[in-house]
C-alpha cells in the first residue's frame, strides 16, 4: 500500500504515449519527482483518474522488474478511458495503489514450467508476469505463450512480443486471430481451440486472462487435458470504487476482487458464486 | 447513576451544545431524523426508530473527499479533511450502537479509512435504553440488549426523568462539564423498566426469531437456494432498504465540476440498483433477484465468515417499516427456517 491517505491519490505523469490497436493505448507513468510513482507485484492493479472524469482500476502492465515507469494497457470502452485516450504526453493524472494480490512469482510459479492463454486486453495483466518471469529467468522453467484477438491489428504488444518474447530462451509463443485476414501467415482460430490443438503438457502452470468466453472454453479444454484446476490462474474485474474491501462493489461470495484477487486460483473460484 | 427531570431536557441540551455540536433525534416536517440541536428544535428522545440511523454522523450520506484545481495539463489535489471537532451524538439506541460496531470492522481495518475514523474518534456517543419495544424490533436475534446498551454514556427514561450513567473516561468527562444539571440518583427506577422492557420483549412476534440456519449453512448452497426467487419477486430495487440500514456501508465515489474546480465525493450508494456493479465489460449480477440475494447473503454469511460470525444486522426493523413491497430481512430468516417456534 502507498503510505497516503487510503483514497488520496497522488500526481503522476503520462510521459509517453503508444497505440496499440485501433482501441488500445499503453500510457507511461510517472510521479513528479521522474521516479516509479509505487512499486508493485504482477497482477496488482491501481487507480488512475483525470479529475473531473472520474476513476477507474486498470491492471498494471509493465513488470515491477522495469525501475523506471510504470506502464498501462488501457482499451477505450467507457466515460475514463474514452478521455485517457485524448489525452497528449505530459498530461498529469491521479494514481493510486498498487491493490490487490499478484500472481504467487513468488512462490507458486518458482520453478515451475508456465503456460500463458490470453484474449485481446487480456494479455494487459499477463505481460507484468511474462517480463517478470524474462528478468528472473533462472527462477522459471519453459514458457508458452498463447495470444489471440479478434484481427491482427487487435494483438497488443506485437513489437515486445515478435522481437524480445520470441528471441527468449525456452519461450514458445503462439499468436492467433479470430479470421483470416491479409498478411497474416500465422494461426487463424479461436484461442480455446488453438490452445487445445497446441497440447501443451498439462504439468504447466496456465494462466489465464481474457474475455469471460475466452476464459470459459480456456479452462474447459484445459481439463479435458488433464490440467488440474490448482494449477490454473486468472484475474478477475469487476466494478470497483476504493480498491480495497470499502466500497463493497466486488464482493463476491466472502470476498473482494479488489483485495482477495484480482488473482485467484481455479480452486478458488469453484468455491465462490458465480457472479464475476 | 445521576438523574434530570425530563421538564429540564432542554437545559441538558443547551448545556451539551454549548461546548459540542449536539446531534440527536429532532422531527422536522413529520419525519424523526437526527439533526444538529439548536433552541427551538423538536427533540424526539421517545422516538425508537428515526427514519434513517445515525450512521450518518460517522459515515455521511454525502461526504466531500477533495477538491482538484485542473489548469491545462496540470492537476492540483486540495486536501478538504478537517481536524474533526469533539461532537456528541445522543439517542443512539442499542440496535444502532451495535451497527457501529458493524461499520467499525469495515471501515477501521487496515487499510484505516480515515474519514470515518477521524469522525469516530471525535464522537461522544450517548446511548438510549428502549423503554419501549415496537413489534418490528428484533435485536436480541443478535444478541443485543436493548434496556443496557453501552457507549460513552447511557441514559434511560420513563415518564419522569432521564437517569444517567457514564461508561468511559470521555463520558465522565462529559458528565463532569454538565455540573449541577445531573443530580446524584440512588433508586430503581432504570431496573424496573428494564424488567419490564424484557418481559414485552419476550412476546414480540419476532422474539423467537433466530439465525441458526445461516451459522451452520453452507454458503454455496445457501445462494444456490431455489427460495431467492420467490423471495425477491416484489422487489423494485428501490434501495429503501439500504439507505435506512444502520449497518449498510456500500458507497460510490463520485465528482462533481464547477467552475473553481472539481470535487470528488462518496455517497451512500446500494446493491438492489442494476448499475451497481455494471461495468464497460459486463454485468455480473443481471436480475433483481441476483442483487437481492447478495444483499442478504452479505449481511447473514459473508460478513459473518469474514468477521468472527458477526452479522451484519442488528434487527433494528427499519426495512420492516419502511419496504414499500413488505419485503425485508425478517422473511428471509423466517424463509430459511429461522424461527424456533413457528
Amino acid at each position: 500500500m502507498h503510505n497516503v491517505e487510503a483514497l488520496i491519490p497522488i500526481i503522476a505523469v503520462v510521459t509517453d504515449i503508444k497505440r496499440e490497436t485501433p482501441d488500445v493505448k499503453t500510457f507511461r507513468v510517472v510521479g513528479l519527482d521522474g521516479k516509479k510513482p509505487f512499486e508493485h507485484m504482477p497482477g496488482q492493479c491501481a487507480m488512475i483518474s483525470i479529475p473531473g472524469i472520474g476513476e477507474a482500476l486498470f491492471s498494471i502492465t509493465s513488470s515491477p522488474t522495469n525501475k523506471e515507469y510504470v506502464e498501462f494497457s488501457i482499451k477505450k470502452c467507457g466515460c475514463v478511458t474514452d478521455v485517457l485516450h485524448a489525452i497528449e504526453p505530459g498530461q498529469q493524472i491521479t494514481v493510486r495503489g498498487p491493490y490487490g494480490r499478484p500472481f504467487p512469482v513468488e512462490t507458486v510459479f518458482k520453478g515451475k514450467d508456465l503456460l500463458f492463454i490470453a484474449g485481446g486486453i487480456g494479455l494487459a495483466p499477463l505481460r507484468s508476469v511474462i517480463n517478470y518471469v524474462r528478468d528472473n529467468r533462472d527462477n522459471y522453467g519453459k514458457v508458452a505463450i498463447v495470444y489471440g484477438a479478434r484481427s491482427a491489428d487487435d494483438l497488443v504488444q506485437l513489437k515486445e512480443i515478435e522481437e524480445e518474447w520470441k528471441k527468449e530462451k525456452d519461450f514458445s509463443v503462439y499468436l492467433t486471430i479470430d479470421r483470416e485476414q491479409e498478411k497474416w501467415d500465422g494461426h487463424v482460430g479461436f484461442v480455446p481451440t488453438y490452445a487445445k490443438e497446441l497440447a501443451i503438457p498439462n504439468t504447466y502452470t496456465a494462466v489465464l486472462c481474457g474475455p469471460p468466453i475466452m476464459i470459459k472454453f480456456t479452462l474447459a479444454g484445459l481439463l479435458e487435458q488433464g490440467f488440474e484446476k490448482k494449477n490454473i490462474y486468472t484475474t478477475l474485474e469487476l466494478r470497483m470504487k476504493c480498491g480495497f474491501g470499502k466500497c463493497g462493489r466486488c464482493n463476491v461470495g466472502d470476498k473482494y476482487v479488489c483485495k482477495d484477487g484480482p488473482v485467484f486460483c481455479m480452486t478458488e473460484l469453484d468455491e465462490l458464486p458465480d457472479e464475476y | 447513576m445521576k438523574k434530570i427531570s425530563l421538564a429540564n431536557l432542554n437545559e441538558l441540551y443547551s448545556a451539551i451544545s454549548a461546548n459540542y455540536p449536539l446531534y440527536l433525534p429532532v422531527e422536522r416536517a413529520g419525519e424523526v431524523n437526527y439533526g444538529y440541536y439548536e433552541e427551538g428544535a423538536k427533540v424526539r428522545l421517545d422516538v425508537l426508530k428515526t427514519v434513517k440511523s445515525p450512521k450518518d454522523c460517522f459515515f455521511p450520506q454525502t461526504e466531500d473527499l477533495m477538491k482538484f484545481k485542473v489548469e491545462g495539463q496540470k492537476i492540483e489535489i486540495i486536501d478538504v479533511r478537517e481536524h474533526a471537532k469533539p461532537f456528541v451524538v445522543m439517542g443512539v439506541r442499542a440496535c444502532d450502537f451495535k451497527a457501529f460496531d458493524v461499520l467499525d470492522r469495515v471501515f477501521l481495518v487496515d487499510p484505516l479509512d480515515t474519514y470515518y475514523q477521524t469522525k469516530r474518534e471525535a464522537g461522544i456517543v450517548i446511548t438510549h435504553a428502549c423503554g419501549k419495544v415496537e413489534e418490528s424490533c428484533f435485536c436480541k436475534t443478535f444478541g443485543i440488549d436493548p434496556v443496557n446498551p453501552l457507549g460513552d454514556v447511557t441514559v434511560w427514561t420513563d415518564s419522569e426523568n432521564l437517569y444517567w450513567r457514564a461508561n468511559t473516561e470521555k463520558g465522565e468527562a462529559l458528565t463532569k462539564e454538565l455540573g449541577d444539571l445531573l443530580v446524584e440518583y440512588q433508586g430503581n427506577a432504570v431496573e424496573e423498566q428494564q424488567a419490564k422492557v424484557n418481559e414485552i420483549y419476550a412476546k414480540l412476534p419476532l422474539a423467537s426469531l433466530t439465525t441458526e440456519s445461516f451459522k451452520n449453512g453452507d454458503m454455496m448452497e445457501l445462494f444456490n437456494s431455489d427460495k431467492w426467487q420467490k423471495l425477491s419477486e416484489a422487489c423494485l430495487g428501490c434501495g429503501t432498504c439500504t439507505f435506512v440500514c444502520p449497518t449498510c456501508q456500500c458507497f460510490d465515489i463520485r465528482e462533481f465540476v464547477t467552475n473553481s474546480g472539481v470535487t470528488r465525493f462518496r455517497c451512500w450508494d446500494s446493491c438492489m440498483f442494476n448499475d451497481f456493479t455494471k461495468t464497460a465489460g459486463g454485468q455480473p449480477r443481471t436480475t433483481q433477484m441476483q442483487r437481492y440475494r447478495q444483499r442478504f447473503m452479505h449481511k447473514l454469511v459473508y460478513f459473518p465468515q469474514n468477521n468472527e460470525g458477526a452479522y451484519s444486522c442488528v434487527g433494528c426493523g427499519r426495512c420492516v417499516k419502511k419496504c414499500p413491497q413488505g419485503l425485508n430481512i425478517v422473511k428471509v430468516i423466517k424463509e430459511f427456517g429461522g424461527k424456533q417456534d413457528a
